[in-house]
């Protein structure tokens, strides 16, 4: 049995957990707890060691879906996740743009450990709140070649379409080499 | 869809680069400290800006601007009161006071002053507004934004440095104990001494700053010029805990090397897993 791995990454809260959930064929494992931090508590819990999701490919490939921790205390363990994978998609929450500097430290954090193909996901983007995309990437000062595409985490075939055009990436980048 | 936040989370400086690379069209809301802005844009070039509620009628830019002598200012007030900005231009030019680069340029200048202001503003509300132009009779210029953007940047960089060199403003100040140093024989500025005049251990710099009615960047600069004069020195405010010290985790060893496998075969594994999250 082969399996290969794709990390989802981001800052506190941006969606990962939800992304993961969205397609997994199996419930989550998610190792959530009650959040502490004042400063953090947005949500009711936040994913501290990693969430993980499968997708059954056939008999002998299964695709694991690791997200990564989302606060910061957690990231000594963003390199243990990153090692071997495919790529890796950095999740942004489109409606808040005091978490953009975090994403982009927690995105070049990522190009560092592997040079893998990414790609961003501007999530939310169902919330009256969401910065337009363009708005997204002119934010977090990505380069042109950059995919960032507009996710809305709970959606199904918006979660595929953000595979999709992640695997697509890593199969140009293969076909470039 | 909502371009807004926190200008403690997005600069002024990052904005109009925003605005100048998706060459946007709109106005910009930004509700700052003690006044709100209106910064309006064509197809990523500056317009239009307004202060709060200051006049920013052409008369009064001109007379800002010293094309206009004070006399004159109030003879425009009283007689052409009820004019649009743009009848009173065209009168001017006409008349032959005034060339239309003159007025032109004195309504950038103006402009320009008010982005210099809002460089200033470290906290505040923003919003982008595509459907919000100024008002039909104000006179507009097209400026890029390029030049604004470069000289945000550098205050920006300026900003961070001395972010650097007074890291917290609820340290307070005292006086330098160098022997020799004699405050009488300094020559200092009118801000300089309205700080001066607060240091005292009890007072942090943040409390200082409210005192004088200064914005976070305005004392940073007077009480980095105090410490390079040697006038002054960081202390501990007087009950203040000494707080641990943490150590950085940034540093990170390097890349893990990807399995390497043969190409054909991890392009078949791809496009397996293709095929199967469209399935999906």
């Amino acid at each position: 049995m082969q399996t290969v791995k794709m990390v989802i990454t981001g800052p506190f809260s941006s969606g990962k957990t939800e992304f993961i959930r969205t397609v997994s064929e199996i419930d989550v494992v998610a190792t959530e707890r009650k959040i502490s931090s004042e400063v953090e508590k947005i949500k009711e819990s936040t994913t501290v060691a990693m969430d993980f999701g499968r997708i059954t490919v056939d008999d002998d490939l299964v695709l694991f879906l690791f997200g990564t921790p989302g606060q910061k205390r957690f990231d000594f363990m963003w390199e243990i996740l990153s090692e071997g994978m495919l790529g890796f998609i950095v999740m942004v929450d489109s409606t808040r743009p005091e978490t953009f500097r975090e994403a982009r430290t927690i995105l070049e954090t990522f190009k560092a450990y592997a040079p893998t193909p990414y790609i961003v996901a501007a999530n939310k983007q169902d919330s009256p709140d969401a910065w337009e995309v363009e708005d997204v990437k002119h934010a977090l000062r990505l380069d042109p070649e950059v995919k960032i595409m507009p996710c809305v985490a709970r959606n199904k075939e918006s979660v595929k379409t953000v595979l999709l055009e992640l695997l697509y990436g890593i199969l140009a980048e293969m076909e470039k080499n | 869809m909502a371009l807004k936040g926190n200008l403690r989370d997005f600069t002024i400086t990052q904005l109009l680069n925003l605005v100048n690379l998706a060459r946007k069209t709109g106005s910009l809301i930004i509700e700052g400290p003690t006044d709100v802005a209106q910064v309006t844009f064509r197809d990523g070039k500056l317009a239009f800006a307004r202060l709060g509620q200051t006049d920013s009628s052409l008369a009064t830019i001109l007379h800002l601007n010293q094309k206009i002598t004070a006399g004159q200012y109030r003879v425009i007030k009283e007689r052409a009161g009820k004019m649009t900005d743009k009848e009173l231009g065209l009168l001017l030019i006409n008349a032959g006071y005034l060339s239309q680069e003159d007025i032109l340029g004195s309504v950038q200048q103006y402009f320009i002053a008010i982005i210099r202001q809002l460089y200033t503003w470290v906290d505040g509300f923003f919003r982008f507004q595509p459907d919000l132009m100024p008002p039909e009779d104000k006179i507009t210029v097209r400026l890029d934004l390029e030049n604004l953007i470069i000289e945000g940047s550098r205050q920006m960089k300026e900003q961070e440095q001395l972010q650097e060199e007074i890291p917290s403003l609820d340290m307070a100040l005292k006086f330098s104990e160098r022997p020799g140093t004699n405050l009488r024989n300094v020559s200092l500025s009118v801000e300089e001494w309205r700080v001066v005049s607060y240091i005292n251990p009890k007072n942090t710099i943040r409390q200082i700053a409210k005192a004088n009615k200064m914005n976070d960047l305005a004392i940073r600069r007077v009480v980095f010029s105090l410490l390079q004069a040697g006038l002054v020195q960081l202390a501990r405010p007087e009950g203040m805990p000494v707080a641990p010290v943490t150590s950085s985790s940034s540093s990170r060893p390097g890349a893990a090397p990807l399995p390497v496998t043969n190409k054909e075969e991890q392009k078949s594994l791809v496009n397996r897993l293709i095929s199967r999250i469209r399935s999906l």
